[in-house]
């Protein structure tokens, strides 16, 4: 299934290769154009029998995860968080380090060893490191570089009411949507975009927008989920299970009112359900890609997913589901001047 | 003009970021007879040009070298009575290494004074604990705020008054290192290239404000649009109190970044460079955007593949920066035997992802 | 010279948060249109108005956006949860009448809290004065946004008011455009959107317009209110020449001109060192291979508040100064 080839491949952000390989490979017998530009975004172009207004549509294809910096006389190795990561959720877990996707985990002191207070600080990132079972330096040269990026060790997994489990659903779903998008037969022909190091500020965006120069942009998002009960209603950015969320507001982006307002009418229309992301927390590409050149509209439509920048986020099928035929219905209506 | 002099005249010279044209004519001065064009643009960057001599080739590469000359220092905000003058920064300053410095003020001529500090005698115990602030220092310029106002305006800049001084065996000490030493690195490799032929024009551009957020490369890298653009700027060197991951050793070579600011092939080229030239390097690793103009160089129009690389500095940000000559000198190497390299032909296959 | 109170009341009773400038935009249109050759709303929204001359194109940019509030939830008593749009200060918003698009008021207040200096805007909420979400929803819904609401007050000296930030500085450009006898230049003026987010319209405007020089046009803050950060910018000591301020380190060139004319024509100024903050200037100078670009700041005490205040020789000063720079013909 191509979500799960999607999330369990290594696209840490600055080494989005073997993701860029597999969205290739998916979507070159269904585009018409397809280049991969000078820092690594790949930009398709999709013909249609409909292409006003200019319209993109972008995923970023980066995770959060890590690089190596150091490798220590007992072949252990010193590492650095690259993009948003809550380093206290690093201990005890698998990691896969390197273009030879050797398996190591991040360990910690055992309970037994502990002091009482110790128990009460969280780990910090320079007290930790990853082992692979080396036991020397020059053993872990032969398989590690400094520089070397690693990710979580997490499998898709199915599981409770039509629910997923991976890592880096943030934001490979997206990046299966315009996957499924561009295979789908549409009459709107569009630019599709995938690009890199959004997780470390939003790098590839402008560029490619530069490149691109459209006039509306929607960017596709797995986004913050967090409907737990001890949160207030009102802080609750999305929930799962309740549609595709459509941004209002970011650090990075006022989305543009009326095309808001328009896909809001094609959601109804189509009896879709939705939900406004409740929360100006975050921003993402559209950032980047509303303020290059002249400028442009832009739109963020997401599938909420719990727990992201952690190897165990969670999501809906149904939102998934939901999404996709949002963005069909938006394909399939959208004309020049219409808001 | 040898190394070591230049960079003497460099760190001895005044230009806080946005007031950088006092050392516009230094720097032009030291490029011109080895440049084929030399220019400075909308904000002050200056460019220097050495075209490629191995092709007549319209199309000829363009690989654009940023150092940047400007250096951290203050800001006059207030004068007042009793002829005292009152300062922000520019740039990251730790005020903790503020109190006692001679500096000088730069208005409508050069004024010495002192950033003095009140005596131990007259602290309590636990004063002494805690860091002056910015806004409680002031400079004694030893004049009258009547005198002071016809020479010196609100938005003046202030440097430390620092002289180079020669350290055991190839250590400098100096203020401004960070970047004159890149500057001074740009300076030996277009040397070096007027001694040898290459296939690419070289922009080297001394860029403005790169300390209050890479401005200058931002807009110079606009305008020359490179296929390859690398930042030339210092490192972190290593000293007792800092992890040994985050900072390079002196004398051991320039630091090569890596990281998703850098572009995987040409880094790899790089290394081998160093490697078939025996020239001594360092890694370096950055997960994200560098604090360097390799930074705005990345993301300018459509993208422009990027490296970075680093001269080991100690005690950043201070006006006692130490580098090691040595490590100026195989920085400047590396970068020749790199453009000397790089061709039209091979250019793709580098930069293929 | 005589203070054009009216005008100046106007800018600032009209409803245009960023993101949603149409009301705005509509008046200044209308304002300028007999006085500039051509006029254009770009993508996101900015208003530009040329004068058309032979010679340098100079960008002229005041934001014509204000702070808000947007709505995030409703809850089923009808209470509004909302975030803030540009600088928002809990503190400032306690207890203060906002206003919808559609002319819908509330008032902005708090849960409990024990420590109201840790008052935070995802613990206040809008009281629109209905009984239940249904009611609520007839009027606003998820993501509308509200301004503070409040009126505008003058005396002989000063005018108060929300948002001179920076219809004030809208107020300066129109002022201009209308004065201004003859230039060589060909004058862009921008009235901006998104400012108050981060520069937002100002970076592709002038990514539009590619002029040689610009000037932005907006407030600054003050340091002459009791036991104020020291800062050397006061209300009536003239017009305020920018020198730096976190978005932008003043090009010497355009700095030294703003000085030169000042002294010429005798407009009493002061020179703005600002320690935090940034205007459309910072992304102006940025744009493309970079534009030398200045700031005049109009000095004003209480900024992002609903009483904020500047003096009326401050922005009459400023207007001048504006206007003897266009007038002059820019070589270089």
């Amino acid at each position: 299934m191509l979500l799960e080839k999607l999330t369990e491949a290594s696209g840490v952000s600055g080494n989005e290769k073997d993701v860029r390989d597999i969205i290739i490979e998916e979507i070159k017998d269904y585009v018409d154009e397809i280049q991969v530009d000078k820092i690594g975004n790949v930009i398709a172009y999709k013909k249609g029998e409909n292409s006003f207004p200019k319209l993109m549509i972008t995923a970023h294809m980066d995770e959060v995860g890590f690089i190596i910096t150091d490798i220590d006389d007992s072949g252990l190795l010193k590492f650095t968080t690259v993009g948003g990561i809550d380093e206290r959720i690093l201990v005890s877990k698998p990691v896969i380090v390197g273009k030879k996707q050797i398996p190591g985990v991040i360990g910690a002191k055992p309970i037994h060893l502990q002091k009482k207070e110790e128990r009460l600080k969280a780990l910090k990132l320079e007290q930790l490191y990853i082992d692979i079972g080396a036991n020397s330096r020059e053993e872990a040269e032969d398989l590690i570089s400094i520089g070397d990026y690693a990710i979580f060790y997490s499998e898709y997994i199915e599981f409770g009411n039509d629910l997923i489990k991976a890592k880096a659903l943030d934001n490979r779903v997206g990046c299966s949507l315009l996957i499924d998008l561009i295979k789908e037969n549409t009459k709107f022909g569009f630019y599709a975009v995938f690009t890199v190091m959004e997780e470390v500020g939003l790098v590839g965006a402008g560029p490619a927008t530069y490149t691109v120069e459209p006039e509306i942009s929607i960017i596709l998002e797995g986004t913050l989920c967090s409907d737990s009960p001890e949160t207030d209603e009102h802080l609750i950015p999305t929930k799962l299970k309740k549609g595709p969320a459509i941004s209002l507001i970011d650090r990075t982006t006022l989305f543009n009112i009326n095309f808001r307002k328009y896909i809001v009418n094609i959601a109804e229309k189509n009896n879709i359900p939705y939900q406004f992301r409740k929360t100006s927390f975050g921003g993402n590409d559209s950032g980047k890609i509303h303020q290059t050149k002249e400028g442009s509209i832009t739109t963020t439509i997401s599938v909420p997913c719990r727990y992201i920048h952690s190897p165990i986020s969670v999501m809906a099928k149904e939102d998934y589901e939901n999404t996709f035929k949002l963005l069909k219905s938006i394909l399939s209506e959208i004309k020049k001047g219409d808001f | 003009m040898k190394t070591e002099d230049f960079l003497k005249i460099l760190s001895d010279s005044h230009g806080v970021s946005g007031y950088e044209y006092k050392i516009k004519d230094t720097i032009i001065s030291a490029f011109d007879k080895y440049s084929d064009e030399i220019r400075t643009d909308n904000l002050g960057n200056i460019i220097a040009i050495k075209k490629g001599t191995l092709s007549n080739n319209k199309d000829r590469i363009k690989i654009m070298l940023a150092a940047h000359m400007d250096e951290i220092g203050l800001i006059v905000t207030d004068i007042e009575d009793g002829g005292f003058i009152r300062f922000s920064t520019i740039g990251g300053i730790d005020p903790r290494t503020l109190l006692g410095q001679e500096v000088i003020v730069h208005g409508k001529k050069n004024l010495f004074g002192i950033i003095g500090a009140k005596p131990p005698h007259l602290q309590e115990e636990a004063e002494r604990n805690n860091s002056v602030k910015i806004e409680d220092m002031s400079i004694d310029l030893g004049l009258d705020r009547k005198d002071i106002k016809n020479i010196v305006q609100i938005g003046d800049s202030i440097t430390i008054k620092r002289e180079l001084i020669k350290l055991q065996g190839n250590r400098v000490t100096g203020k401004a290192l960070d970047d004159r030493a890149g500057v001074v690195t740009l300076y030996e490799c277009i040397r070096k290239l007027n001694t040898i032929n290459h296939h690419p024009d070289i922009y080297f551009v001394s860029t403005v404000q790169e300390e209050v957020g890479c401005r200058g490369a931002a807009t110079s890298a606009y305008n020359i649009n490179p296929d390859i653009g690398i930042a030339i700027d210092v490192g972190f060197g290593s000293t007792p109190e800092l992890p040994k991951e985050d900072t390079l050793e002196m004398g051991k070579g320039p630091g090569i970044t890596l990281g998703g600011n850098i572009h995987p092939g040409l880094r790899e080229k790089l290394v081998s460079v160093a490697k078939d030239y025996n020239i001594p390097f360092q890694l370096e690793v950055d997960p994200g955007p560098t604090g360097t103009d390799a930074r705005a160089i990345q993301i300018t129009r459509q993208g422009i593949p990027t490296l970075c690389i680093s001269i080991p500095l100690r005690y950043m940000h201070t006006s006692v920066e130490v580098v090691d000559l040595k490590d100026i000198e195989n920085t400047a190497k590396l970068l020749t035997f790199f453009i000397s390299s790089i061709s039209n032909e091979n250019l793709e296959g580098l930069l293929c992802y | 010279m005589a203070f054009n109170s009216e005008l100046a009341k106007k800018l600032v009773e009209i409803y245009s948060p960023s993101g949603n400038e149409n009301n705005i935009r509509n008046f200044i249109m209308d304002e300028i249109k007999d006085y500039v050759d051509e006029i254009e709303i770009d993508p996101l929204g900015n208003l530009i108005g040329r004068k058309k001359g032979k010679g340098k194109k100079i960008m002229i940019a005041a934001h014509m956006d204000q702070i808000g509030l947007m709505v995030t939830d409703i809850d089923d008593e009808g209470f509004l949860r909302f975030t803030n749009i540009g600088g928002i200060s809990p503190f400032i918003s306690l207890g203060q009448k906002v206003i919808f698009e559609n002319g819908t008021v509330g008032v902005i207040f708090s849960e409990p809290v024990d420590n109201m200096g840790k008052l935070k805007l995802e613990n206040m909420f809008i009281d629109i004065g209905v009984s239940n979400k249904e009611e609520a929803v007839e009027k606003i819904n998820i993501g509308d946004i509200c301004v503070y609401e409040s009126g505008f007050s003058e005396n002989d000296n000063v005018i108060f008011s929300k948002c001179l930030d920076d219809r004030i500085g809208c107020f300066v450009a129109i002022e201009a455009i209308k004065k201004i006898k003859s230039s060589n230049n060909d004058l862009y003026f921008v009235f901006t959107v998104q400012e108050e987010v981060g520069l937002r319209g100002a970076r592709t405007s002038a990514y539009k317009i590619n002029p040689s020089l610009s000037i932005a046009i907006d407030v600054t803050s003050t340091g002459d209110t009791p036991k104020a950060k020291r800062f050397a910018v006061g209300l009536n000591k003239g017009t305020a020449i920018k020198v730096k301020d976190n978005s932008i380190l003043t090009h010497p060139k355009v700095k030294n001109l703003m000085i030169e004319i000042a002294e010429e024509n005798n407009i009493p100024y002061q020179m703005e060192v600002l320690e935090f903050g940034g205007t459309d200037s910072g992304a102006i100078h940025l744009t493309r291979d970079g534009v030398p670009t200045g700031a005049i700041s109009i000095p004003t005490r209480y900024v992002h508040s609903t009483v904020e205040m500047a003096s009326k020789k401050d922005i009459n000063s400023s207007v001048d100064l504006l206007v003897k720079l266009l007038e002059k013909s820019i070589e270089k």
